[in-house]
C-alpha cells in the first residue's frame, strides 16, 4: 500500500496566544514561535505508518509512505520533513510554496498534481491545519481527482491491503461506519491514536499500539539517522503547472478583543452559589 | 444581490438546529444585498423536513429524497446542481456541513469560507469574519469566484425564529455521481440524550482528565449536569480515555459552545480547549491549581478538590 500524507509547517499552536497581527492589519506575525508540523497531520502520519507496518515486527515496513509538504523551501519545512521521515515515512516531496500565496483550493490543486504522478492508493491528511482551521482541502483534493472523502476518521480496517476499507468516522452526533473502496482520501479525527484504531491485515488485530497522549509517535535514534538519508524531491508550482488563482482574499486579520473583567476566586461553595445566584444571575 | 441557498440538516427525518443558525446567517446575506434565500432539505425524509422549513421566509423550499444513510458523495452533485441557480450557499459548520459543502464548492468552482462568525455586507460587498489559529485571530475574508460556499459556526448565529407564511416546496431531481458508488453506508450509531444538546445548551458543564474514570462522570458530573438542567461536555483527555463520548469534546477539533454558562471541572484550559468555550458568558473553574490556564477566561475559580466541591454544589444547586 502506498499512502500520500501531505504535512504542513505551522506556528506553534500551542502558543498561538502570542501570535501578532501588523500594524496595518494585513498580515499574522508569528516572530518568536517554532515551525511545528501541524500536529493534525501528525496524527494521520501516525494513521498511514500504521496501515503500512507490522508493528508485531518492530514496525517492519510492508508499505510506502510519501510526504509532501507545500512551504517555503527552507531549513523549517526541510526540518519538519525529517521528522516525519525519521518517523518511519520513506520519502518526501517539497513544493516551493509562500503561505499568504496559497489557500485551500490551490493546496487541493497541487496535490491533485502530485498524486497524479506518484499514484498512491490513499491519501490520509489533517482535516484542517492549526493555522486557518478551514477543513476544506481534502474534500476539494478528493472531488478534484473523483475520489471518495472520508472526513474524521477515528477507526481504519482493511484486510486487502487498502483496496477497501471499513471506516468508523466521527460526526457530531455519533459515528457512522462506512465501506470505502479505494483510492480514497481521508482525514482523522483524535481519537486515530488509539492503541487499537488501525487494522492492516498484516498486524495481528489484537496488537494495542503504546497510548499516545496528543500526537503521533516520537522518532527513534535509529529512525534520525536513517531519515538524514532518505530522499526530500524538490520542485515548485511551476513545475506542477498548477493554476495560482487564489478563491479566497483575506483583507483583515484581527486579535480577539481582551477578556473584560477580573477572575473572582471564591472561598467555597456557598460563595460561588452566591456569586452565580445574585452577581452573575446565570442560576 | 446575492441570492442564497440554505442546505438544511436532517437528523432522522427532521431538520436539525443547526439549519436555523445557517439561515440566519442566509438572512443576513441576503437582506444586506437585496437578494433572497431559498432552503434546500436533502436526504432520508427530505419531504418532511421541508414542510418542516416552510415558516422561515424562504422563497422557496426545495426538497431531494434520498434513502438510505448519509454520505457525502450521495448528496454533493445534488446540491451543486441545486446551487447552480444560486450566488451563496451556507450550512452551518457541523461535522455535516464541513463535510459536504468543500465537495459541492469544488463541482461548483466555487472557494470556500468555512466557519465564518460573522457577515458584512456595507455597499453590498459580501466578507465574512472567520475565527483563525484556534479563535487566536479573526481574518476578514471575501471569496473571489462566482460562486461563494460558507459554512457558519452555530454559536455565533442564534436559531432564526418561524417568521409565518409558508414557502412553497418544490421537488429536485436526483444527480448522481460515480464517486457515490465506492462509498458503501454500513450503518451509524446515533447517542441519544435526555439533556439538551452540547451545541444549543444554555448551561453547559464539563469534565477534565481529572475525573478518572468513566464512573467517577457518572456519579460526579452527571448530577450536577441534571440538577442545572444542563449540557454535559468534556476535555479531549477526557474524551479519548473513553470516560465520556467523544460528541461530547469541547474544543479545537470538538464541538465551540458560547452558553450562558460554562462549568471547566478539573480542566487545564489548554489552548485547544479554550478555543471551544472562550466565548461563554460565564466561566467557572474548579481545580486545585489556582494557577491551571483555565483561569486566563474564567470569571469565578474555586480552589479545591473537585471530588468534595463538586457532590456539595450540586446539593447547593438543588437547594435553589
Ligand atoms: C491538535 C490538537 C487539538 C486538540 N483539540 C482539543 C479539543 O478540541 N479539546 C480539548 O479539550 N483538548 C484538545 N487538545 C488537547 C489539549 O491540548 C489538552 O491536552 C487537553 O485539553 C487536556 O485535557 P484536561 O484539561 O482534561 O487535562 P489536563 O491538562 O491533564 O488537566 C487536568 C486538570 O485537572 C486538575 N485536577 C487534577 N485533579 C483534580 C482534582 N481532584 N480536583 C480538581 N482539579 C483537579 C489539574 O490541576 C489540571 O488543571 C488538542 C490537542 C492538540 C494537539
Amino acid at each position: 500500500m502506498k499512502i500520500l500524507v501531505p504535512i504542513k509547517r505551522v506556528a506553534d499552536p500551542d502558543n498561538a496566544s502570542k501570535l501578532k497581527v501588523s500594524a496595518d492589519g494585513k498580515s499574522v506575525t508569528s516572530e518568536g514561535l517554532e515551525w511545528k508540523m501541524n500536529p493534525f497531520d501528525d496524527w494521520s502520519l501516525e494513521a498511514a505508518l500504521r496501515l503500512t507496518e507490522n508493528a508485531a515486527e518492530k514496525n517492519a515496513r510492508v508499505g510506502e509512505v510519501v510526504l509532501i509538504s507545500i512551504g517555503p523551501n527552507d531549513e523549517h519545512t526541510q526540518r519538519i520533513i525529517r521528522e516525519g521521515l525519521a518517523k518511519g515515512a520513506e520519502r518526501g516531496i517539497l513544493v516551493d510554496g509562500q503561505d499568504v500565496g496559497l489557500d485551500s483550493d490551490i493546496v487541493a490543486s497541487v496535490l491533485k498534481a502530485v498524486v497524479d504522478k506518484e499514484s498512491p492508493d490513499l491519501v490520509v491528511m489533517g482535516k484542517q491545519a492549526a493555522d486557518g482551521d478551514s477543513n476544506v482541502a481534502g474534500t476539494k483534493l478528493a472531488e478534484k481527482l473523483g475520489w471518495p472523502i472520508i472526513n474524521y476518521a477515528m477507526k481504519i480496517k482493511t484486510n486487502d491491503d487498502g483496496k477497501t476499507l471499513e471506516v468508523q468516522r466521527e460526526l457530531d452526533t455519533g459515528v457512522a461506519t462506512v465501506k470505502v473502496t479505494g483510492p480514497a482520501v481521508l482525514t482523522t479525527s483524535d481519537r486515530i491514536l488509539q492503541p487499537g484504531s488501525v487494522k492492516n491485515g498484516v498486524t495481528p488485530d489484537d496488537h494495542q499500539y503504546a497510548k499516545l497522549e496528543v500526537g503521533g509517535r516520537y522518532a527513534s535514534l535509529k529512525g534520525i539517522m536513517q531519515a538524514k538519508k532518505k530522499p526530500i524531491d524538490q520542485m515548485s508550482l511551476g513545475d506542477l503547472g498548477v493554476d495560482t488563482t487564489k478563491a479566497l482574499s483575506y483583507t483583515k486579520f484581527e486579535l480577539p478583543p481582551a477578556r473584560s473583567g477580573e477572575t473572582t476566586f471564591v472561598e467555597d461553595v456557598a460563595e460561588l452559589v452566591d456569586k452565580l445566584h445574585n452577581t452573575a444571575k446565570v442560576i | 444581490m446575492a441570492n442564497v441557498l440554505v442546505v438544511a440538516e436532517l437528523l432522522e427525518g427532521k431538520a436539525r438546529k443547526t439549519t436555523q443558525s445557517a439561515i440566519t446567517a442566509a438572512k443576513q446575506i441576503a437582506e444586506g444585498t437585496g437578494g433572497s434565500f431559498d432552503v434546500l432539505s436533502i436526504g432520508d425524509g427530505a419531504g418532511a423536513a421541508a414542510e418542516e422549513l416552510t415558516g422561515y421566509g424562504a422563497g422557496k423550499v426545495l426538497k431531494a429524497e434520498i434513502p438510505g444513510g448519509y454520505t457525502c458523495e450521495k448528496y454533493a452533485a445534488t446540491v451543486a446542481a441545486a446551487g447552480k441557480g444560486y450566488d451563496v450557499l451556507v450550512a452551518c459548520a457541523s461535522a455535516f456541513g464541513k463535510d459536504l459543502l468543500p465537495r459541492v464548492a469544488a463541482k461548483l468552482g466555487a472557494g470556500v469560507a468555512s466557519d465564518i462568525s460573522a457577515v458584512h455586507t456595507e455597499g453590498g460587498s459580501l466578507s465574512y469574519t472567520r475565527p483563525m489559529y484556534a479563535g487566536n485571530v479573526f481574518g476578514t475574508v471575501a471569496i473571489k469566484t462566482d460562486k461563494q460556499v460558507v459554512t457558519v459556526r452555530q454559536s455565533e448565529f442564534g436559531a432564526a425564529q418561524e417568521s409565518g407564511g409558508s414557502s412553497p416546496v418544490e421537488e429536485i431531481a436526483i444527480q448522481t455521481d460515480p464517486a457515490a458508488d465506492k462509498v458503501e453506508f454500513l450503518g451509524v450509531e446515533v447517542v441519544k440524550s435526555e439533556r439538551p444538546d452540547l451545541s444549543e445548551a444554555d448551561i453547559v458543564v464539563a469534565g477534565g482528565r481529572a475525573l478518572k474514570s468513566a464512573e467517577n462522570f457518572t456519579s460526579i458530573i452527571e448530577p450536577l449536569v441534571d440538577a442545572l438542567g444542563a449540557a454535559m461536555g468534556a476535555s479531549r483527555a477526557a474524551c479519548d480515555a473513553g470516560y465520556v463520548a467523544p460528541e461530547l469534546q469541547v474544543g479545537q477539533t470538538g464541538k465551540v459552545v458560547a452558553p450562558k454558562l460554562y462549568v471547566a471541572i478539573g480542566i487545564s484550559g489548554a489552548i485547544q480547549h479554550l478555543a471551544g468555550m472562550k466565548g461563554s458568558k460565564t466561566i467557572v473553574a474548579i481545580n486545585k491549581d489556582k494557577e491551571a490556564p483555565i483561569a486566563q477566561v474564567a470569571d469565578y475559580f474555586l480552589v479545591a478538590d473537585l471530588f468534595e466541591a463538586v457532590p456539595a454544589l450540586t446539593e447547593a444547586v438543588k437547594k435553589l
